[in-house]
């Protein structure tokens, strides 16, 4: 192989790849629990640590140019990178959304939530599952896994309908519940973006297998 | 493409050195007014094949071209066709700069002298020295030696000179792989400038000069008999994105063994 220090590079920025997505998954996951547990602390935790996603994404983005700038990557080499750059943008935003959770875990403060946490947790799943299958399907090169995913997120969309129709409900039985609704509808909606940037993802890695852009599920969202 | 974009076609060509077999059965189609890049290995024949355009070969002993190419629709092998008017209109810058032992006048003038023109000479060289983006460098020293220029300027002097003849191809031989980066980006400019009205085919190692300036590549490469043959032909955007072929996508992204 010609170009073998190019490709240990190249292996190097994925593996820092998938340990932000490793991060980024913790983060959706904690942010949650503390979500369940009323837990500030662990709460404040993951609005903290978010910094080091954003910090992350940063090195990654130099690395990519600065082996962009040295390599002169062409045809796969180039969609290789070029994806990687997306992804890790991609990536951060998703821990901005983990953020905002842990953000509106403090503003429900002591209060308790309006109502069990039953689908939203199960949203949180299954948009973690569709960010593990992305970048699995990264890892593998495997499009058929990255379609997957993409078909994944019509269930999180019907989730997100039930929450929004239980909150709507709720609201209109009483305006008294209308700010700790609110603060769950929000909740819901992050992790509908969550989803819906893993189909982002997984799009990247069809364009990268085979050079074509396309949007493979259009969400309802 | 369209029969009128299309200056130069080339039909099952076979080019022969001796008994070996050089180039097998190429056929593609150059556009008019754009750059094409001729990329390939060593070896794999593409000075070969960029002397074929303008019978070139003819001058190698031994040598023996199969097959047509046709300019502007015609056949430039058929047995009427003068060799030298074609070259005049089909022009040819080498790897190396190869201005003639003569002043930078001289050397601009000299196509037109043996073509016997007529026009004002000195407003042609002008001309062409400007085409060439040459002018201002040398305007105050046209009658000294040409070998008193650097070797980016060497270069295009000698596209000044095949300009001169006003030709409507003109065929580049690695022309910057003796320059220094800066010599090199200028001729490459020079290229993108020229295209608006004429045709150019282009040999070169660079990788990224080849994306950078063209907007066709051709990938050509050796089989086991060392004829070379070729692999893939297409828009330049798209061979180095995104190339068809695998061996095209082994060739550029350097995992050729
Ligand atoms: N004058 C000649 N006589 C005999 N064989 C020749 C002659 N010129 C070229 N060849 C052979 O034809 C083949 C193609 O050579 P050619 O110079 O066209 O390759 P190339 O692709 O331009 O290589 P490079 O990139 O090194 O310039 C080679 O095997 C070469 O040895
Ligand atoms: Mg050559």
């Amino acid at each position: 192989m010609a170009r073998a220090s190019f490709d240990i590079h190249l292996h190097h920025l994925l593996d820092e790849l998938m340990q932000l997505g490793g991060m980024v998954e913790k983060a959706i996951a904690t942010s949650l629990q503390a979500l369940k547990d009323r837990d500030l602390k662990t709460s404040e935790r993951v609005i903290k640590e978010d910094d080091f996603i954003d910090q992350k994404r940063w090195e990654m983005e130099e690395r990519c140019l600065e082996l962009m700038a040295t390599q002169q990557p062409m045809a796969v080499d180039l969609r290789v990178l070029v994806t990687i750059l997306h992804i890790s943008v991609e990536l951060e935003r998703m821990g901005d959304y983990a953020e905002g959770i842990g953000k509106i875990s403090l503003l429900m403060g002591d209060e308790p939530p309006l109502k069990p946490l039953v689908d939203i947790p199960l949203m949180a799943e299954k948009a973690s599952d569709m960010l593990k299958g992305s970048l699995d399907a990264l890892v593998r090169r495997d499009t058929t896994e990255a379609l997957a995913v993409c078909n994944k997120d019509d269930e999180v969309d019907e989730l997100y309908d039930v929450v929004y129709r239980d909150l709507i409900e709720l609201m209109i039985q009483d305006p008294a519940n209308v700010q700790r609704a609110t603060y769950l509808l929000w909740v819901a909606h992050d992790l509908e973006r969550i989803a819906d940037r893993a189909t982002n993802i997984a799009e990247r890695v069809v364009f990268m297998v085979t050079g074509k852009l396309t949007e493979l599920n259009v969400s309802k969202y | 493409m369209e029969q009128q974009n299309v200056v130069l076609e080339v039909r099952d060509l076979r080019v022969f050195y001796g008994s070996f077999n050089a180039l097998r059965d190429i056929s593609m189609e150059i556009p008019r007014y754009q750059v094409t890049a001729l990329i390939g290995p060593s070896g794999c024949g593409k000075s070969t094949f960029l002397r074929c355009f303008n019978r070139m070969n003819d001058l190698i002993a031994g040598s023996s071209v199969q097959g047509q190419v046709l300019y502007r629709g015609n056949d430039i092998y058929a047995p009427t066709v003068d060799a030298t008017r074609i070259r005049s209109e089909i022009g040819m810058v080498f790897q190396k700069p190869n201005p003639f032992p003569k002043t930078i006048y001289e050397n601009v003038a000299f196509g037109l002298k043996i073509n016997g023109y007529q026009g004002n000479m000195g407003e042609a060289v002008e001309r062409s020295l400007r085409r060439a983006a040459l002018w201002d460098e040398v305007k105050d020293r046209l009658n000294k030696s040409a070998f008193q220029l650097s070797g980016g300027q060497q270069q295009r002097l000698c596209i000044a000179r095949a300009l001169a003849v006003e030709p409507e191809v003109i065929l580049m031989d690695e022309p910057a792989s003796a320059l220094d980066p800066i010599a090199t980006l200028a001729i490459e400019e020079l290229i993108r400038e020229l295209c608006v009205e004429v045709s150019i085919v282009i040999v070169t190692h660079n990788m990224q000069q080849a994306a950078r300036v063209s907007d066709q590549t051709a990938f050509l490469m050796m089989g086991g008999d060392r004829a070379g043959y070729l692999v893939e032909y297409g828009d330049t955007k798209e061979m180095f994105t995104n190339p068809r072929n695998e061996r095209t996508e082994a060739y550029i992204t350097g995992r050729f063994s």
